[in-house]
C-alpha cells in the first residue's frame, strides 16, 4: 500500500493549477479495471478529482513524456515522479532533452509497484483489486476473493529497488528515502556463471519471443533519438522483416550498447514487454561491468555527470585488462 | 455430436498428429503459446494465447520470392513451400472469427495465394470459453463464446471433451477419429452453454456496444476532437497491432544479397512512423493520425468495405498488453455516444 493517498496528489495538483504555478499535470489516470492505469495530461481540478489514481499500478515513468509535453506551451507542467523516475529525469536533463524551468516536480514516495502479469498469473477473471496494508485482495469473476501477499506480486524492479531517494524534486510529499543496497546484480552474476552455450541458450529462448513491437525502445527514457536507426530507411538497418533469427538479437544488442552509461535501470523496458523478456538484464550487465571496471557509477544520480564510458581519465582501465577481467567474470 | 473422456485426450491428439501436424495451446513460464503437439505435451487451460493464431495463416515474416540477377537477365525464383495439412486445436470463438476477417482481405480478388495455401490446409478445432476474462468483449461484435465457429467445435467439461463437426473438413477429420470417440446427445453441451452465457452477461464489458460505429460512419468520427486526448500518451509501439488477431497490414521489403534480391513480406503497424510512407512522404504526420487509423480501420473502414463486419473480435489482447493501457474499449466508450455512456 502506498503511503501517500490519492487525495493528497489531487489536492496538491489542484492547488498548483489554481494558483497558476502550472498549467497542466502529468499523472496516472484510472481505467476500466483496477490494474489498468494510463499516463495522462490533466488540465482541470475536476478531471483530477474524477480520474487521477495513485495506487500499486502506477508503474509508468513520466520523465520521457516531458520532452513532448514541455514543448506544447509556455506554461509549466506538473509531474509526479517516483524515486526511480527521478533518475531518468536527471539523465534527460544531462542530455539537454527538455527545459527544467518548464517543469514542476513533485516527488512521491513509493512502496513498490505490482507486476500485472504476476497478478494475472495468480488470479483469473479479475473483478476488482483492493489493497489492505501488506495484503492484496482480488475479487475474481468466478472463484470468489483471493488474499495474496503484496510482496509476492511486486515487480522485479521493485523487489530489487536501487533507491527510495528522489534525486530531483521541487517539492516532496512525505519523507524521502535512502539509496538502497539492492540485489539487482545477482541475476546478472548467475548468467555470467553460465557456460557460453548455456548463456546463448538462455538469450535465444528469451529473445526468440521478441515480436519487434518496439515497446521497449519507445518507452525507454534513454532512447530519445529523433529518428531511430531501426526506423530510418536511409540507415540500411531499418527492418521490419526479421529475415533470420539473428535480427532480434542484433536489435537488442545495438539498443543495449546505445544506452550504456545512460540507462538508469528504471525497468520500463521489462515492464512493457508483451513477451515478458527480461531486457533489464542486458542493461544491468553493462552497469555491473562499468561499476567493476571504472568504479561505481549511477546514471541520473545527478545532473551533468559524465558516464565513465565517455569520460577519459588516466586511471582508466587498459583495454587488455578489461578483456582479462571480463573473462574472469564471464 | 461425439465425445471422448479427458483421460483419453492424449490418444486423441496422437491420432490427429499421426496424419497432420497438430498445434495446441501449451503453457510456458511466460504465458500460453501455440506449439506443435508431441508425446507428453499438455493442453493449456489458459483462455488465450499471447500471440494470436493468425501466425498460422499470416506469419510475421515470409520470404515471398527471390530474384537472381545474371548480367542483364533476372530469374524469378518461387520460394514458396506447398503447405502440409495441419490442425489447430483449442481456438477461441474470437480468434475463429478473426480468420473470417483475414479471409475477406486475403481471399478477395486478387487472391493472396500464399495465404490461401495455408488456409486450405488448416483445420480449425475451436473451444468454447467456460472462464472468460474481464478483458473479453466478443459479444459486443455478436460472437458467441458458447458456440464458436470452426471446422470442429469443442466443449470441455470436468471429465469429457465434446466434439461437433461443422464443415466438410471437420467431418472428415472427426470420421477418422471415430474409433476413439462415441456418439452422444447434446444435453451436457447445452448445459455448459447456458452457464457460459450466464457468465458472459456478467462480464465487466458485457454492455459495451458497437452500435454507434460501423459502415459509412467515416465523417462522423474522423474529425472528432477526442482523438487527440485518446492518443496523447500512445508510445507508437506496435504492441496492439502485433498481438491483434485481425491486424492485417504488411510491408514488402527487398534485400539486396549482392547477386540478387530476397523479397520478404512482414507485418507492419499503422502506429509506426514509416507506415504507408510514399514518395511524397507520409500522410499521417503525428501519432494522433496513426492512432486514429487503427481504430477507424477496426470500427469504420473495414465494416464499410465488408458488409458491416467489424474487424475487432473483442479478444482483449490489446487491453492486456498495451504498455500504457490505452485500447479500443476506451476509444469506443469515449466516442461511442449514447450506448456507452
Ligand atoms: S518490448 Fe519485448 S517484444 Fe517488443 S520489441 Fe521489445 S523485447 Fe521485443
Ligand atoms: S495504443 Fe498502446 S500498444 Fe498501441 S501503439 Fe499506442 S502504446 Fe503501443
Ligand atoms: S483490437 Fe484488440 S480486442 Fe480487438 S481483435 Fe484486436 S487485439 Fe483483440
Ligand atoms: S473474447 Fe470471447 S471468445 Fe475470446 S476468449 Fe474471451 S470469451 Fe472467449
Amino acid at each position: 500500500m502506498q503511503e501517500i493517498t490519492r487525495n493528497a496528489l489531487v489536492e496538491k495538483a489542484s492547488a498548483l493549477l489554481a494558483d497558476g504555478t502550472v498549467g497542466r499535470v502529468l499523472a496516472w489516470k484510472r481505467g476500466e479495471f483496477d490494474y489498468d492505469v494510463t499516463p495522462a495530461v490533466f488540465q482541470t481540478a475536476e478531471e483530477l478529482a474524477r480520474d487521477l489514481v495513485w495506487n500499486d499500478f502506477c508503474g509508468a515513468n513520466f520523465s520521457k513524456y516531458l520532452i513532448k509535453e514541455t514543448e506544447k506551451s509556455d506554461e509549466k507542467v506538473l509531474v509526479f515522479l517516483k524515486p526511480c523516475d527521478t533518475y531518468s529525469f536527471n539523465q534527460l536533463l544531462t542530455e539537454h532533452r527538455f527545459n527544467r524551468e518548464k517543469v514542476y516536480v513533485i516527488g512521491v514516495p513509493c512502496a513498490g509497484m505490482l507486476d500485472v502479469e504476476k497478478v494475472k498469473k495468480s488470479a483469473e477473471g479479475i473483478a476488482s483489486i483492493t489493497e489492505d496494508s501488506d495484503k492484496i485482495v482480488i475479487e475474481t469473476l468466478f472463484d470468489g476473493a483471493l488474499t495474496l501477499d503484496r510482496a509476492s506480486l511486486l515487480a522485479e524492479r521493485c523487489i530489487n529497488c536501487k533507491s527510495k531517494k528522489h534525486t530531483a524534486y521541487d517539492e516532496l510529499l512525505g519523507e524521502d528515502g535512502e539509496v538502497l543496497d539492492s540485489a539487482r546484480f545477482d541475476e546478472v552474476a548467475a548468467i555470467e556463471a553460465m557456460t557460453p552455450d548455456e548463456r546463448f541458450a538462455f538469450w535465444q529462448n528469451e529473445l526468440s519471443r521478441c515480436i519487434r513491437c518496439n515497446a521497449c525502445r519507445n518507452v525507454c527514457p534513454a532512447c530519445t533519438c529523433e529518428k531511430c536507426v531501426f526506423d530510418n530507411p536511409a540507415s540500411g538497418l531499418e527492418n521490419k522483416a526479421a529475415s533470420d533469427s539473428f535480427e532480434e538479437k542484433m536489435f537488442h544488442i545495438i539498443r543495449a550498447f546505445h544506452v550504456v552509461g545512460r540507462c538508469t535501470d528504471c525497468g520500463e523496458c521489462s515492464r512493457v514487454c508483451p513477451q515478458q523478456i527480461p531486457l533489464h538484464l542486458l542493461n544491468r550487465k553493462f552497469i555491473k561491468d562499468i561499476d567493476n571496471f571504472y568504479g561505481e557509477y549511477q546514471a541520473g544520480a545527478e545532473v551533468g555527470s559524465r558516464a565513465p564510458i565517455v569520460d577519459y581519465t588516466t586511471e582508466d582501465l587498459e583495454p587488455n585488462e578489461a578483456v582479462e577481467r571480463g573473462d574472469d567474470n564471464a | 455430436m461425439r465425445k471422448i473422456s479427458l483421460a483419453n485426450l492424449d490418444a486423441l491428439f496422437a491420432a490427429i498428429a499421426a496424419e497432420e501436424t497438430l498445434y495446441l495451446p501449451q503453457d510456458t513460464e511466460k504465458g500460453a503459446v501455440y506449439a506443435e503437439w508431441c508425446e507428453g505435451a499438455t493442453l493449456s487451460n489458459a483462455l488465450n494465447t499471447v500471440r494470436s493464431p493468425k501466425d498460422f495463416f499470416f506469419p510475421q515474416t515470409e520470404n515471398l520470392m527471390d530474384f537472381k540477377v545474371e548480367g542483364k537477365s533476372i530469374e524469378i525464383i518461387d520460394t514458396r513451400k506447398e503447405c502440409e495439412d495441419f490442425v489447430i486445436f483449442g481456438v477461441r470463438a474470437c480468434d475463429v472469427r478473426s480468420f473470417e476477417v483475414l479471409d475477406r482481405v486475403f481471399l478477395s480478388e486478387p487472391v493472396d495465394t500464399y495465404y490461401k495455401n495455408r488456409r486450405d490446409h488448416g483445420v480449425i478445432i475451436s473451444m468454447a470459453c467456460t472462464r472468460p476474462a474481464e478483458t473479453c468483449f466478443c459479444q459486443t461484435f455478436g460472437i458467441d463464446a458458447a458456440a464458436p465457429e470452426g471446422d470442429i467445435v469443442c466443449h470441455k467439461t470436468e471429465d469429457t471433451l465434446y466434439l461437433d463437426a461443422k464443415t466438410e473438413k471437420g467431418e472428415t477429420l472427426l470420421a477418422r477419429l471415430s474409433a476413439l470417440t462415441e456418439e452422444c446427445d447434446t444435453s451436457a453441451v447445452e448445459a455448459q452453454q447456458a452457464l457460459i452465457r450466464e457468465r458472459m452477461a456478467k462480464l465487466p464489458l458485457a454492455n459495451l456496444s458497437a452500435s454507434d460505429f460501423g459502415a459509412d460512419k467515416t465523417m462522423e468520427f474522423f474529425n472528432r476532437p477526442e482523438w487527440k486526448e485518446l492518443s496523447q500518451s500512445c508510445l507508437g509501439c506496435g504492441t496492439c497491432t502485433f498481438v491483434c488477431p485481425t491486424c492485417q497490414c504488411y510491408d514488402i521489403k527487398d534485400f539486396d544479397t549482392g547477386h540478387g534480391i530476397k523479397r520478404f513480406r512482414c507485418w507492419d503497424s499503422c502506429m509506426y512512423s514509416e507506415f504507408t510512407r510514399m514518395a511524397h512522404g507520409n500522410n499521417r504526420l503525428t501519432q494522433v493520425e496513426r492512432f486514429r487509423q487503427r481504430f477507424m480501420h477496426k470500427l469504420v473502414y473495414y465494416p464499410t468495405n465488408n458488409d458491416g463486419l467489424f474487424s475487432c473480435v473483442g479478444c482483449g489482447r490489446c487491453l492486456a498488453k498495451c504498455p500504457i493501457n490505452m485500447n479500443i474499449v476506451k476509444v469506443m466508450k469515449t466516442l461511442g455516444g449514447k450506448d456507452n455512456g
